[in-house]
């Protein structure tokens, strides 16, 4: 089977620069994720994407939390296709660290 | 730079560490720091643990701690510590009962008592769980609800401890990296328990989650403590290979293959299990390190499925019994196109467990004086192959010791710091990292390589020359760790927590190939090709150390 493409359009920078948007085309198989397309990014193309996960796919942990197309949802159960491009930002509502990396801890598990 | 400075620092917050903050302040320590890596109680294995919680509770009928303790140390292949085996099944119980007042919601029958099932190795119904598929998230939401509550406990999350410090052959304290700002931190504790969880993140087929490279291992080798039983990797047998699969663990078959009786088919549809050895007609009884065995045997042989696993089949389970069984799980296994009625999905090996770790006493102390270790960080309670269900007792009850034994450490000892050389020397590491550096490839790159490499030659079957080849590639990619490139920007920079990650994940990768190079038998969930036999005279641990230069050594080899 060839693999398809994915298109991904993701929020890039610090988070007191201007925002700007970078696109990717990503490899996949049936039923691979949107977070699975972050990691290869990571791994092929541009490690210093910065995306926040931690049990990469059991759904357990919800760190991958961001906003995919404008709707709030988890990266690692949101399915890829090759029909449209994915717009990926951090979670609305919370200070920007890094690309896809906002303020999501707990104010009292912050050192600062 | 931040400077902070507590009683107890304790590295890692799944359940062992969360135990251990609760269990220190307990004990009397007033200023407990509960740092991890990624977030307080969400990362690490706990919650992703799926299963069971073995605990001789006597719920379902008479059961002792000696009837857990002759089924862990037979399991462990006669490998088992039998001092820390016997404190794990000792204590689960009160542990399961405490975890049970603050609600942790066990499953339990119709009259009331709470259900216990039979998990493959043990010899009566002792397991507890909370349904469905939902242990290990209930376990950390319980313990993250009891250590918010305790104001001693300081939760640091995404600190990221790089090195521990030691004054005179003492911990003395951490330098840590602040992910989010990328700062160095230093804090300056009385006593320090490593609780970071192991490192089965270095095998391509894990079931880990992000942040278990092994990093507890290598902070504790470098501060000079000895680890036991690195050979011994737990490879799951049945990992989910396919159809592709999100939004669950790869180890989620495991339950219902008890509560059901899934049957377990080469790539023609015929049963092997007892080609090697193993009869279930009476039900799922085949222990881990075997059924690996026979699987990984399979696929060698080309009786695989297409992905290079086998078959696990419930086609002959009636429907209503799948949907009694899977509850809500049916429909998220709809959602990946899965329907057991009438498919087999495809399960192959995949490093799960780590029975190898931080060799402790009965106190959890190691041989460095402040420093101690719980959870999976620490080895030897499970030999050579873990029971089903000993992993979350492990965590409960190691956490509780080490909290005790280290805040009781703790008050003994006034609090001291220096800015020495090491100290320097760490926290301008974090800084010049954080400042970005040209090189060829990055940490990212070199973390697949080494989980190809240790898939490859330290998997589930391993031999003399596959071994030296992973040694020999590890050595060279630690001499080549301080060229690999790192993207500018000190806040949330992922390629400074990959070297970090790199740094550790070759430390703890070469003391697994190292031990099992010179453990020439077969033995639990180490498996030689060249020597396949169990050898009487190896039934003994051996000790990894690493001494001035850098380099590790192993003991106890023959």
């Amino acid at each position: 089977m060839t693999p398809r493409l994915a298109r991904l359009r993701i929020r890039r920078g610090a988070g007191d620069a201007a925002p700007s948007y970078e696109e990717f085309a990503v490899p996949f198989e049936d039923g691979a994720s949107v977070l699975d397309a972050l990691i290869w990014i990571r791994a092929t193309k541009d490690p210093s994407l910065a995306i926040r996960y931690s049990c990469i796919n059991a759904n357990v942990c919800k760190e991958c939390t961001i906003a995919i197309d404008g709707v709030v949802g988890y990266a690692c159960t949101t399915r890829l296709s090759a029909e449209s491009v994915f717009t990926l930002d951090p979670l609305p509502g919370k200070r920007v660290l890094r690309d896809l990396v906002s303020e999501t801890r707990p104010p009292k598990e912050r050192l600062k | 730079m931040t400077h902070l400075a507590c009683d107890v620092l304790i590295i890692g917050a799944g359940g062992a560490g969360m135990y251990a903050a609760i269990a220190a302040a307990r004990s009397g320590a007033g200023q407990i720091v509960l740092a991890d890596k990624s977030l307080v109680g969400r990362g690490g294995a706990t919650v992703m643990a799926q299963m069971t919680v073995a605990a001789a509770l006597g719920e379902e009928g008479p059961d002792a701690w000696t009837l857990h303790l002759e089924d862990t140390l037979a399991s462990g292949r006669g490998l088992c510590e039998e001092n820390l085996a016997a404190l794990l099944c000792r204590e689960a119980p009160a542990r399961v009962r405490e975890m049970e007042e603050w609600r942790a919601g066990w499953a339990r029958r119709a009259d009331g008592r709470i259900a216990q099932v039979t998990a493959p190795g043990h010899s009566r119904p002792r397991c507890c769980y909370v349904d469905f598929l939902n242990t290990g998230p209930a376990v950390a939401a319980t313990l993250r609800r009891q250590v918010a509550q305790v104001a001693a406990i300081r939760r640091v999350s995404n600190l990221n401890v790089t090195d521990i410090v030691t004054a005179d052959g003492k911990a003395i304290g951490a330098v840590a990296l602040d992910s989010a700002s990328g700062e160095a931190v230093t804090i300056a504790a009385r006593a320090v328990i490593i609780a970071a969880g192991g490192l089965t993140r270095i095998f391509r087929r894990n079931s880990a989650s992000a942040n278990m490279g092994g990093d507890g291992y290598a902070l504790a080798l470098t501060a000079g403590a000895d680890l036991v039983d690195m050979e011994f990797v737990q490879f799951f047998p049945i990992g989910h290979l396919a159809p592709r699969l999100v939004g669950m663990d790869p180890i989620m078959w495991d339950p219902f293959r008890y509560k059901l009786g899934g049957r377990l088919l080469d790539g023609s549809g015929r049963e092997f299990l007892s080609d090697y050895g193993s009869d279930e007609t009476s039900g799922y009884t085949t222990p881990r390190d075997l059924a690996t065995y026979a699987i990984t045997k399979e696929v060698a042989a080309g009786r695989g499925s297409p992905h290079g696993g086998v078959y696990l089949s419930f086609t002959h389970v009636p429907k209503s019994a799948l949907e009694a069984a899977f509850g809500p799980v049916i429909e998220r296994l709809a959602a990946n196109a899965i329907d057991l009625g009438r498919m087999p999905v495809e399960v192959a090996p995949i490093a799960h467990y780590h029975m190898g770790g931080i060799a402790v006493d009965e106190r959890m102390a190691t041989r460095v004086p402040g420093l101690f270790a719980a959870g999976e960080a620490a080895g030897g309670a499970n030999g050579a192959n873990r029971l089903s269900g000993n992993a979350i007792p492990e965590a409960l009850v190691f956490g509780e010791r080490a909290g005790h034994s280290a805040a009781a450490y703790a008050a003994s000892r006034t609090l001291r710091w220096e800015r020495g050389a090491a100290v320097t020397a760490a926290a301008e590491r974090i800084r010049s990292l954080g400042a970005g550096r040209r090189g060829d490839v990055s940490p990212a790159t070199l973390l697949d390589e080494l989980r190809e490499l240790m898939w490859r030659e330290v998997g589930p079957f391993r031999s003399d020359a596959g071994l030296a080849r992973a040694v020999a590639r590890l050595a060279e990619m630690r001499a080549c760790l301080n060229e690999a490139g790192i993207a500018p920007g000190p806040a949330c920079n992922p390629t400074v927590a990959d070297w970090f990650e790199l740094r550790a994940s070759l430390i703890a990768a070469e003391a697994v190939a190292r031990a099992a190079r010179t453990r020439e038998e077969s033995r639990g969930a180490h498996q030689r090709d060249d020597f396949a036999e169990t050898d009487p005279a190896w039934a003994r641990p051996q000790f990894v150390r690493m001494n001035e230069a850098g380099s590790l050594t192993v003991s106890g080899a023959r």
